[in-house]
């Protein structure tokens, strides 16, 4: 079979399907990034924490996670979180059935931490860029803590911290094609299931490569329009 | 008593099913998983090598001013640096043996190894990174310096060896630094294709005695140690090559 036939839509193709992957893919990008984002707020305050404690426990946290391959971090928490919630349900609750989370949310905690782990790094860069001058100067000027951060940390912080935090965007898009192992059809599952049963791998892992490719080009233009957007306040020589 | 005997004694010693984890599989399945460390390090070091000699090429490609060999770096580049490692493994291994032709060419041996097609892989992978990682490092040595090595009658070879590399590697150090990183945890991957590395032998632990958190919980200890490893060689790297900047004592 030629390379169209195989990815039509409908019954007789698997276009719509890799397509649907592909959505799939998008969204459990999209839920990462934001589970990393949030993830990254508090471990930045932990990093940046006066508390040794703290900061131990944010250190602790980039560390493994930027130091254990994605896949392992992906395997330890599909089988992890499920016995830790059993283990939960059964101790607390005196619940002893069998439960299975659903592995949307698997995959995107999975990817989600691992890309707070970079985000974290990003936004505690983007932080430490601001001069300290300008936080003296607000002092000064009598705002108090949350005026100074609403109104002079976050507004560089986010244009500090867009090139880097685009580049996690990536990343994190990159990373959902591992939550294949977890059985969440996304570009990646769709494509092994397909060659599976037609024998044709080559096809549906190059088709996956040319959604990958339209997915990372289309967001790289984004986030360079993005950056012009955050940059237009910025005088240049 | 063997050396590995009191260390068995040892493992027994150490909590076993009751607990939250069965810290006494971890510990008797160390060594099993250790078993699978050298194919791993195997694997960095090579993809790493070649990968560096690629990316060399590839740098040069982009800077040169030749359209024709800078687009074709160019597209290189924004394939595998847009495409997820998986993907890249997974069309080498399984989708080139597709072909007739793949197979009855003489490179069948070769792609018929899973071990080759995630050398392959992890190569063109990390080529495409460091050759941008490299073409930052080239481009940030100072015009001046070339200038003035210029004028001093330096030119072609001479120049690059002396003047351009060794400043472009030195900015390019910490970044490479990362790669390296980022590849350790990259072979990885290979064990989807049933290399035994690290995590190979873990899932293959995995499916035999059925303890995931367990044993993928030692084998995240092992990659850590490795990258921690790795961290400290480039550390001291660094020191090495920017002596100039290193306070007085």
């Amino acid at each position: 079979m030629d390379f169209l036939s195989l990815m039509a839509f409908g019954d007789s193709g698997w276009g719509d399907e890799m397509l649907k992957g592909a959505l799939m893919t998008v969204l459990v990008s999209i839920s990462a990034m934001a589970i990393g984002l949030f993830v990254a707020v508090f471990g930045t305050m932990a990093k940046m924490s006066n508390s040794s404690f703290v900061r131990g426990i944010g250190n602790t946290y980039t560390t493994i996670v930027r130091g254990v391959p994605e896949l392992l971090v992906i395997y330890l928490l599909y089988f992890g979180l499920n016995n830790a919630v059993m283990g939960i349900a059964k101790g607390v609750f005196g619940y002893d059935q069998y439960i299975e989370l659903p592995v949307f949310l698997v995959a995107a905690l999975a990817v989600g931490l691992i890309s707070g782990a970079y985000s974290t790094e990003v936004i505690r860069g983007a932080f430490l860029s601001v001069p300290k001058g300008q936080v003296e100067a607000a002092k000064s000027v009598g705002m108090n803590k949350f005026l100074i951060f609403h109104r002079v940390l976050v507004p560089q912080v986010l244009r500090y911290a867009l090139p880097g935090l685009g580049n996690v965007w990536q990343l994190t898009l990159k990373d959902t094609a591992l939550v294949m192992v977890t059985g969440l059809v996304e570009i990646m599952r769709q494509s092994y299931v397909g060659s599976g049963s037609t024998h044709e791998p080559f096809v549906f892992y190059i088709t996956a490569a040319l959604l990958y490719l339209v997915l990372t080009s289309v967001s790289s233009k984004a986030l360079n329009g993005a950056e012009n957007w955050a940059n237009k306040g910025v005088r240049r020589a | 008593m063997a050396i590995s005997d009191y260390y068995f004694q040892m493992c027994d010693a150490l909590p076993g099913r009751e607990g939250l984890l069965n810290f006494n599989l971890m510990c008797d399945n160390l060594p099993v998983l250790l078993k699978g460390v050298p194919l791993t390090l195997e694997l960095v070091f090579i993809s790493l090598s070649l990968g560096l000699c690629l990316a060399l090429g590839i740098a040069l490609m982009r800077i040169s001013d030749s359209r024709a060999l800078n687009m074709i770096a160019r597209s290189y580049v924004f394939y595998f640096r847009g495409t997820p490692l998986l993907v890249q493994i997974f069309l080498i291994y399984y989708g080139l043996a597709q072909f007739e032709a793949v197979r009855e060419s003489f490179l069948w041996p070769f792609f018929r190894e899973a071990y080759w097609c995630g050398i392959l892989a992890l190569m063109l992978n990390t080529g495409a990174y460091t050759s941008e990682i490299i073409r930052g490092g080239l481009q940030s040595v100072p015009y001046g310096q070339i200038e003035s090595a210029r004028a001093m009658g330096m030119s072609g070879v001479l120049l690059y060896r002396r003047i351009i590399f060794p400043i472009a590697f030195r900015q390019a150090l910490p970044a490479y630094g990362n790669e390296m990183i980022l590849m350790v945890k990259g072979t990885s991957l290979v064990s989807t294709v049933t290399l035994m590395e690290v995590t190979g032998i873990a899932r293959y632990i995995i499916a035999k005695y059925w303890t995931p958190v367990e044993i993928f919980l030692i084998a995240g200890v092992i990659y850590l140690v490795i990258n921690f490893l790795v961290t400290q060689l480039v550390k001291h790297l660094e020191h090495r090559f920017t002596p100039y900047l290193q306070h007085p004592k």
